[in-house]
């Protein structure tokens, strides 16, 4: 199986601060893939890295053939016409309606008649179950059909590598769940590959093909959701299973709390 | 000592002049770009149409009530000051020349930058902290074309629109209290005020004005939005800046403008 996204010895780290690295990573076309890892591991930074959000210091990163390291705009810009994007809450565009967000765009990127256009806009919200809000405003709608929406947004255009970032972050039971199988199903329907950044686990672990296990810039773990279930690693073990005691620090590194309170001794 | 801290100060104003210059030049660059991604915004006239709605429509009230008043007190001082000179008949003149050449296109550029400037920066800052620009970026739709320009092209061609209206409720409440009120003969009012307005030097030169002021204040506006930091602060921030910072290159440059235009341009 060939891979869409390949990234290879990739660094990257903001001023200073390295927060990527030596990563490498691939995913096959037609798969759904995680990233996870704590808050703050590195995890949006790498998608953002294979949305060409960001250039790598060091490294290679591929997606669909494109070497993102060096790309033009104009080839960026082509690249991103073939990928979708859902945000952590949606960034739908909150002066359109829900049907002009997700006609947005087939509107700039064809010349499709709007009769067509409404046809394929209606079929898109019908998909994630929401042909009913088609005339509501981003305000008046909750934060999981928020999510959907925009799940139909980021699909409009038939994407061939689907970005989700974070997607079950601040939704209720009912909605993760919803989400999760949305995410699979149209993963599947569309025939498109997706990467989907977490730290939901549990319901990561339901849909996904495989799962790259990211703490402190670093792939510490990878495999199967089965695999990854039963990982003697004790990080993972930790993460998966939600526990209290492990090896995560729970404090961020800095000097001795003596230094700081000024006491004798530190 | 005092040595050091006279060099400190010279540093400090070293260092602020250094962001100024710094940022006007990062503003002009932005007026650059936005010029050159313009071709959207009139190839799909709807989304200026659109913003001069907002920027400029949504200022009318505020714009035509600020007129009425300043023409008003225009009538009443001028009245005061020219009857101790026996030439009170000569009030129409004043209120009319006042205004066309320096308070009609100043104050309402004043007023359209703390209503329509403020809102542009703050509508453009929110779209940023909720990804909203970063969704477009991802969709292969440049923001600058698609958000900045049309917001910029609205400001421009409202302006010279509203600073005409401005001028004209101007005229309309010098000739309430200069007229009506006090009793100075209408015929008077009027017709001195035809005879001393030469349209090429007051009107046209008004006119240039508010074109200038509409440049400056829509991509101070623009661009303050499209720099804010994406947090609450960063918007608010942002928005004090476009203000203060529109306000004062109106006044700077209406000094330049009106050197110029007295002198005649050459």
């Amino acid at each position: 199986m060939t891979n869409l996204v390949e990234i290879s010895d990739l660094n990257f780290g903001y001023n200073d601060r390295l927060v990527l690295k030596g990563i490498n990573l691939a995913v096959p076309k037609g798969s759904l893939v995680a990233i996870m890892g704590l808050s703050g591991c590195g995890k949006t930074t790498l998608l953002r890295l294979i949305g060409g959000q960001l250039r790598a210091r060091e490294g290679s990163v591929k997606v669909a053939g494109y070497e993102l390291n060096h790309i033009g705009q104009r080839d960026l810009y082509a690249l991103r016409r073939r990928l979708g994007m859902l945000f952590q809450f949606g960034a739908l565009f909150t002066d359109l309606s829900v049907y002009d967000n997700v006609a947005f765009q087939m509107r700039e990127h064809t010349d499709l008649p709007e009769s067509v256009i409404r046809d394929l806009t209606l079929m898109k919200l019908n998909a994630v179950g929401l042909r009913g809000v088609q005339s509501l405003m981003p305000s008046e709608l909750s934060g999981g059909m928020a999510r959907r929406v925009a799940l139909a947004r980021a699909t409009a255009l038939d994407p061939e590598l689907i970005l989700y970032d974070e997607p079950f972050a601040g939704l209720d039971p009912i909605s993760l769940g919803v989400i999760g199988q949305l995410i699979r199903r149209l993963n599947d329907v569309l025939g498109a590959t997706s990467v989907l950044v977490t730290h939901d686990v549990q319901e990561s672990l339901k849909i996904v093909d495989y799962v790259y296990f990211v703490s402190e810039g670093v792939i510490v773990a990878q495999g199967t959701p089965d695999e990854i279930r039963a990982s003697p690693l004790p990080f993972v073990h930790q993460f998966v299973w939600g526990e209290v005691d492990g090896p995560l620090p729970f404090h961020y590194p800095a000097q001795t709390i003596q230094n700081d309170l000024g006491l004798r001794g530190g | 000592m005092p040595l050091d801290a006279t060099m400190r100060g010279i540093r400090l104003i070293g260092e602020r002049t250094l962001r100024i210059v710094e940022r006007v030049g990062a503003t002009i660059a932005f007026l650059g770009l936005t010029l050159a991604q313009s071709a959207t915004s009139f190839r799909r006239f709807g989304l200026v149409i659109r913003e001069i709605f907002y920027a400029g429509v949504q200022s009318l009230i505020i714009i035509l009530v600020s007129g009425l008043f300043v023409g008003m007190v225009l009538g009443l001082q001028g009245h005061e000051t020219l009857q101790n000179y026996g030439s009170e008949q000569s009030v129409g003149v004043l209120v009319a020349l006042s205004l066309v050449r320096e308070l009609g296109p100043v104050v309402s550029a004043l007023l359209f930058a703390s209503r329509a400037g403020s809102a542009i920066t703050a509508e453009i800052g929110l779209m940023k902290a909720t990804e909203q620009l970063s969704a477009m970026e991802m969709m292969a739709v440049s923001p600058i074309s698609r958000v900045v320009a049309p917001r910029f092209w609205g400001g421009v061609l409202s302006m010279p629109v509203l600073a005409m209206l401005f001028s004209a409720m101007g005229i309309i409440g010098g000739f309430l209290v200069s007229v009506v009120v006090i009793g100075v003969d209408d015929g008077a009012f009027w017709s001195q005020m035809q005879a001393a307005v030469d349209f090429r030097h007051d009107i046209v030169n008004g006119i240039i004005k508010s074109v200038v002021f509409g440049i400056a204040v829509s991509a101070i506006a623009t661009f303050e939005g499209y720099e804010a930091p994406p947090t609450a602060e960063g918007v608010s921030g942002a928005t004090t800046r476009t203000v203060v910072s529109s306000s004062l290159a109106i006044l700077a440059l209406d000094l330049v403008m009106t050197a110029f235009m007295l002198k005649g341009w050459n």
